[in-house]
Parts: C-alpha cells; sequence; structure tokens
C-alpha cells in the first residue's frame, strides 16, 4: 500500500516522485492549474495551482508528495487568489472571447467559469500585438498568450526546433518566433509538431479552422475544466488494473 | 414654416432659434437623438436624426482572419446578429470560391427566416404595439410593453411566444439564441438533427396561425384609422430591395433590383458583386451615419428607401400561399395607398412575419436539413461581397483578405444606413403636418419618434466608419463658458472657433 498526504480532508496515495499536483490528478481530486501539462516538466510560472501545504502557499505541480502533508486546496482563500490571477491575465492581453475561435475549447477561458471570474478585475493593458499570419498554414495570434510557455517547451523538447521563445522582462514579457525574421513562415514549424497541439489559449491555430466546431460540442461545453482535466489526467490503478478515480467519468 | 427651407435639413439662419431635442428616441434599438430649431412662432426651421453612437467594426475587423468575421462582426448587434452573420459568410463563401451544398444554404436559410421572425415579433409588440394599440398621444405611462400586457394580454403573450420560437431556430441552427457560430465560410458547421427538427414542429402550426392574425391586426388599425395611417409621414422614396431570379421575394439571396419614386425600374436583377457600381456613400458632418445613394441619381436626389415595406411592394410575388394572398390585398387596398405610407412599414412586416412562418414550416420537411455534406470550398478569392435582406432592410458586406488570410478592407453597409435619408424626410413630413406652428407637448414630439420607429431602425448597426466622423471638442471654462472650440468636418479638415 503506498504512502498518503491529506488533500482537504482526503487521504491521497502517491508514488515516490510524484508532486502533490500529480498525485492529486490521479487520484481524482482537481488542482486548478494552467502552466503544467501532464506530458512536460512543471514550470511553476502560473501560481494558479497554489496550495497550502503545513499551513504554507506553495505551487502544487512543483511540491513533491510527502507522507503526512497537510494539503488545502478547494478553500475560498485561494480560490480567491486564483481568482485574481485570472483576472490579471484577461486584463494583461487582448481576450475577446466572443470571437475567438478557441472559445469553448480555451482553458483560460474554462478556468474563468470554474473559478466564477465575472469580470476583468483590472483595468485592460490593451497591448498593441500584431497577428503573425505569415505561415501558409498557421496563425499567430499573441493578443491571447499567457506566457504559459507551453509551445516553448513543446518545441523545444519534443520537436527538437525551438521554434518559439519569451523575450523581454516584467510587463514587456512576451512570445518571440525564432528566426531571423522573427517570422513563422521561416522557421520549419509544421502542422504535426507537439508546439501546435500544446497551446492553452488561442494563439498557436491551424488557419481556416475557425468556427469548424458547433457549439455543444466544444471540450469545455458540457463539462466544466475540473471534470475534463480529470479526465486527461493519468490514472493510479490498483493490482488489478481498476482505477477507483475513474467511476462516474465518461 | 419658412418658404426658404422646405427641406428642413438646415435651417437658413439657425442663430435665434429654439433646439427642441428628443434624446434619447426611444423604443428602437442603439441610442439615436432628434433635435429640432423652432422659431418665437414655434415654426420649424429645422428636423434632424441624429445617430450619436460610434461602433467602428469596419476598421478593427482589418487584420483579423477572414473565417472570424462572421462571428466577429455579428456583435455590432445583439437584435439582428444573425443577419450579420450571415451576410459575412456569404462574403467569406465568395473568399473561399465556394459553392454551398443543398443542406448548408437550407439551414442557413432556416437560421435567418427564424431571424426574421424573431425581429419583426419584437418590433411589432414589443416596441410599436405601444403607439398602434393606445395612440401616439396616449398616456406615456401606460404606453408600453407593460401597458399592452395588461390591457391586451393575448396579444403581448403571442408577441413574446413568437419571437421565442425564432429565437428557438437560431439556438438549433446557430448554435445559441444570440450570436452564435452555425454560419462557417463554405458553409455550416452542425445540420438540424431529427430531434431539433421535431422540436420546432411541434410548435410551427401554431406560429403560422398567430403570424396570420398579426397580419389581420396589422391590417385593421390601418383600415380602422385610414386617415392617419395613409398619410402620417408620407414621402415619395426612390427605393431598394433584392428579389429571387424569378421576381420573388427572397429575403436570403437575390439580385439588386431599384425603383425611382414613379415606379420606374433603374436597374433590375443586379449583381450585389458589384454594388459599387450603382450605390455609393455620401458623409455629412452632423451625423456619424453615412448617406448611402444610388449612383445614377447622384448625392442630392439619389437617397432610397429599403426594408420590408418596399420589399412587399416591390417583389413579383411572394411564394408561400398565405403571405402572398396578404400581399395581394396589401397591394390592392385602397388604391395601392400603403405601398407609400410609411405606417404601410408594419403591414408589411406582418406579411414578412407570415412568409418567415411559412418558410420555416416547409423547411422543416426538408430532408435535406439532416444532410451530411455541411462546407463547400473552391478556388480562394481576394474580394467577397455577401447581401442579404435583413429584418430592416438591404444588408451590404464587402471584405478585401490578403494572401495571408487577414482582412485589409471591409465595408458595410446596414440596413438602417441605407434608410438614413428616407428617416430625415419621415420625421420632417411630420414635423411639417403636426409640429410646425403648434405648442410642443410629449405627446407631439412622439410622433417623430413613431415615424421612425416604423423604420424599426437599428442605430447600433449603422456607424462603422472610421477617420471620416466629425467630431466637435469644446475647452470650457470653470463657469462652463466656452473658451475655445475645435470642429473637424467629415471631409477631415479641421476648423477653430473662438
Amino acid at each position: 500500500m503506498s504512502e498518503t498526504f491529506q488533500l482537504d480532508g482526503a487521504p491521497v496515495p502517491f508514488e515516490p516522485g510524484q508532486t502533490v499536483m500529480q498525485a492529486a490528478l490521479a487520484a481524482g481530486h482537481y488542482i486548478p492549474h494552467l502552466c503544467y501539462h501532464p506530458e512536460f516538466k512543471p514550470h511553476g510560472s502560473c501560481k494558479l495551482c497554489t496550495v497550502k501545504v503545513n499551513g504554507r502557499t506553495v505551487a502544487s505541480c512543483t511540491m513533491p508528495a510527502e507522507a503526512g502533508l497537510t494539503v488545502e486546496s478547494e478553500i475560498e482563500e485561494l480560490n480567491a487568489l486564483r481568482r485574481t490571477l485570472v483576472q490579471m491575465l484577461f486584463a494583461e492581453g487582448n481576450h475577446f472571447c466572443p470571437s475567438c475561435e478557441k472559445s469553448g475549447n480555451c482553458v483560460l477561458q474554462a478556468l474563468g467559469y470554474d473559478l466564477e471570474v465575472h469580470t476583468a478585475g483590472f483595468r485592460h493593458l490593451y497591448p498593441d500585438r500584431p497577428l503573425d499570419a505569415s505561415h501558409p498554414d498557421i496563425l499567430l495570434d499573441f493578443n491571447r498568450c499567457i506566457l504559459c510557455e507551453l509551445c516553448v517547451r513543446a518545441s523545444g523538447e519534443v520537436d527538437g526546433k525551438n521554434v518559439f521563445a519569451l523575450s523581454g522582462r516584467g510587463i514587456a514579457k512576451h512570445l518571440i518566433v525564432n528566426s531571423e525574421s522573427g517570422l513563422l513562415s521561416d522557421t520549419n514549424i509544421a502542422l504535426t509538431d507537439k508546439a501546435m497541439q500544446v497551446c492553452p489559449v488561442g494563439v498557436i491555430l491551424k488557419k481556416r479552422v475557425g468556427f469548424n466546431m458547433p457549439i455543444g460540442e466544444r471540450r469545455y461545453d458540457e463539462r466544466p475544466i475540473s471534470a475534463q482535466a480529470l479526465d486527461d489526467a493519468p490514472r493510479q490503478t490498483d493490482a488489478s488494473g481498476n482505477c477507483e478515480a475513474c467511476e462516474g467519468t465518461p | 414654416m419658412t418658404d426658404t427651407n422646405n427641406n428642413l435639413e438646415t435651417a437658413a439662419h439657425p442663430e435665434n432659434l429654439r433646439r427642441v431635442a428628443i434624446e434619447q428616441v426611444t423604443r428602437v434599438e442603439g441610442h439615436g437623438k432628434v433635435t429640432l430649431l423652432l422659431d418665437e412662432n414655434d415654426h420649424v426651421h429645422q428636423v434632424r436624426l441624429h445617430i450619436v453612437e460610434f461602433r467602428g467594426f469596419e476598421k478593427f475587423i482589418q487584420g483579423r482572419p477572414y473565417w472570424e468575421a462572421p462571428v466577429m462582426v455579428q456583435r455590432l448587434c445583439g437584435i439582428c446578429p444573425v443577419s450579420h452573420h450571415l451576410a459575412a459568410s456569404k462574403a467569406m463563401d465568395m473568399i473561399v470560391g465556394a459553392t454551398l451544398t443543398p443542406t448548408a444554404e437550407k439551414v442557413r436559410r432556416l437560421m435567418h427566416y427564424g431571424q426574421i421572425l424573431q425581429s419583426h415579433a419584437l418590433h411589432f409588440f414589443h416596441l410599436c404595439s405601444p403607439d398602434l394599440l393606445f395612440g401616439f398621444d396616449s398616456d406615456v405611462a401606460k404606453r408600453n410593453i407593460v401597458g399592452i400586457a395588461a390591457a391586451y394580454p393575448e396579444i403581448a403573450k403571442q408577441g413574446v411566444l413568437l419571437r421565442k420560437f425564432g429565437q428557438e431556430v437560431i439556438r438549433i441552427t446557430a448554435g445559441k439564441r444570440i450570436h452564435g457560430t452555425g454560419s462557417i465560410p463554405g458553409g455550416v458547421n452542425k445540420n438540424v438533427s431529427i430531434e431539433e427538427r421535431d422540436y420546432l414542429l411541434k410548435d410551427i402550426e401554431q406560429i403560422v396561425t398567430w403570424s396570420r392574425e398579426s397580419v389581420g391586426i396589422a391590417r385593421q388599425l390601418f383600415e380602422q384609422n385610414l386617415s392617419l395611417y395613409d398619410n402620417f409621414g408620407r414621402f415619395k422614396a426612390h427605393t431598394l430591395n433584392m428579389v429571387r431570379a424569378d421576381g420573388a421575394l427572397d429575403l436570403y439571396h437575390g439580385g439588386l433590383r431599384a425603383r425611382d419614386m414613379n415606379g420606374k425600374t433603374l436597374f433590375d436583377h443586379y449583381d450585389y458583386g458589384h454594388y459599387w457600381d450603382v450605390i455609393f456613400e455620401d458623409v455629412k458632418n452632423w451625423s456619424y451615419m453615412k448617406f448611402p445613394y444610388l449612383r445614377s441619381l447622384g448625392p442630392e436626389k439619389g437617397w432610397y428607401r429599403v426594408g420590408p415595406l418596399t420589399r412587399v411592394a416591390q417583389c413579383d410575388f411572394i411564394p408561400t400561399p398565405l403571405a402572398e394572398a396578404q400581399r395581394k390585398e396589401f397591394m390592392a387596398f385602397n388604391g395601392g395607398s400603403a405601398t407609400g405610407a410609411t405606417l404601410g412599414f408594419h403591414w408589411a412586416r406582418m406579411i414578412e412575419m407570415l412568409h418567415a412562418a411559412e418558410v420555416i414550416q416547409e423547411l422543416l420537411h426538408d430532408p435535406d436539413l439532416q444532410g451530411s455534406d455541411l462546407v463547400s470550398i473552391g478556388e480562394r478569392q481576394e474580394r467577397g461581397v455577401g447581401v442579404i435582406e435583413a429584418p430592416r432592410g438591404t444588408l451590404i458586406h464587402h471584405y478585401k483578405v490578403d494572401d495571408n488570410d487577414q482582412i485589409v478592407r471591409c465595408n458595410l453597409i446596414v440596413s438602417t444606413t441605407h434608410n438614413n435619408q428616407a428617416m430625415n424626410e419621415a420625421i420632417r413630413s411630420v414635423a411639417r403636418q403636426y409640429i410646425d406652428g403648434k405648442k410642443l407637448t410629449e405627446g407631439l414630439l412622439n410622433h417623430i419618434e413613431v415615424a421612425i420607429r416604423a423604420f424599426d431602425p437599428c442605430l447600433s448597426c449603422a456607424t462603422h466608419a472610421l477617420g471620416k466622423m466629425p467630431l466637435e471638442v469644446e475647452l470650457l471654462d470653470a463657469e462652463g463658458g466656452r473658451v475655445d472650440m475645435l470642429t473637424r468636418s467629415s471631409d477631415g479638415s479641421f476648423c477653430a472657433a473662438a
């Protein structure tokens, strides 16, 4: 029998080397997150997954699971902070969900709904971020970038192409394309690249797809992200291959 | 009234005239105001309908990918977004070189006629019935939809349920009641399932019946108040609409037909892909809304009227039996006088609502709605024009898209924009008939609004050009006195005045 820690009063089993986030998701417990992706090394930058471990705030995606930890996640104090973080992201970029083709499939939007973010809460910065539509098959809409670096990680670690990078510091930090001209058309990115599949928002888009998916069939139309994220997570199975946390999910 | 200023657009000597403003014009979509300039004897010297909001969609769609246009541009309106959704989609069909599949065209038609039904019901029952059923100068406290619900509960209920049905048609075809995504470049993203079809079919007979009764109400109002309805805000206008190849009323697709105010055909079945050869736009320094005109007649005389009244009077026939029977009665009534009456709009609008209900009924029995061939793509084009007959009249969307798939130019000529001068003519006619030389009352001023409402204007939809808008900046001292003023006119020139 594996060791456990307590998450919001429930025992969560874990394997050695797992983080609090990995163990929680595998056991069917959702902790809100943006930059964490099960296929990549933890990044710890978005801070949405902040939890209290024995009273101290830490990022659950980087915190190694240990026996006997007392972890608090689903508490109003933390959800209020998460709400503020999401609001800041909405205010910092140009997120016009009504005309965004990622609507319904967007992690940021889904988190906003799940955390009951009703307004941006801050004055919008309205940054000027022109599109890069130079590539014949791929569109970059930098307006929606939340600097999670998933594309940077995917393009570097999986595709081996290093098409994307972050440049600048602080509020001036922004996503760039790693080519001499700065244009995507001058890179060797391909539609089949992992970098094409990981953007949680509507920055990296396959051209001419647009609104082909009807309302009602989009990822977060029927179920909130707190349920969908659990479906995506690698699950803990018992010796006979059964997964207790999977029961009841489609 | 001054003899030197019969058109009432600009007073010859505005100084010393008293200014009366109707601000905001109520029970219309969007924000507008009317100003009147009167002399000491209450004679009217100037009447203008001002559109005071600015929207700017033509500008900020620039740079966006073309497939975003049908979803983004529809946001300029919450009442007739489907019309913009479909007009933009039709333009994008040209961009992607599509020939629509039967399923795609019929699902879009169903969406559009659902939109016509809900918008016409909203206008007639919610916005105008208080004027029409209670009287233009009736008790203002009751002259609203709540007053209607109290005095005529059955009519109010029918209005609400007719609109609801139209909204349900839109939800099923577009995904949402307002601002859906169903129509995409080259087709649609969903068909209508058997379950969805049956859900709509169970109510459609009742909807057709209520729509038929609504025509009866509109007709009865006209008959019972013939002199008022015939003459109120009457003016002669050139007319423009779209008709099917056989001359039938078709609100989704066809060619352009224009007639002058004497009924002479100026052009017919004109390919709207080159609309700019027959329609041009003028700007005036007192309104954010442009003034379109028929090129052959010039900017001064070429203004025209669009919308239900024009469409019903100017088509050769309506291709559904109940509405066609009503059209014939409308055309024959009192020697055809209703076809040129400003309040004839209401009657024509209800005939169109009946037609929409019949088209929906017909389409719901068409198995093509359940087809799976949803999108067609052909040879890519640089320019796309989409024209549709929206609830309020002819709607033109025009886009140019570059090789990177980004929109570089957009021109929208919205139904209400076409009617800009016509609405001004109507309120000037009312001012001459009812206001000139009389002591102003709320009821009298409402006559102006009644004339505007007849057109069902959507002022939010109508103001998009950026860079040409007139602007006035005043510098005031602490007491509110004007120290300086800078005016930018519609041609972009600046003028400073002390």
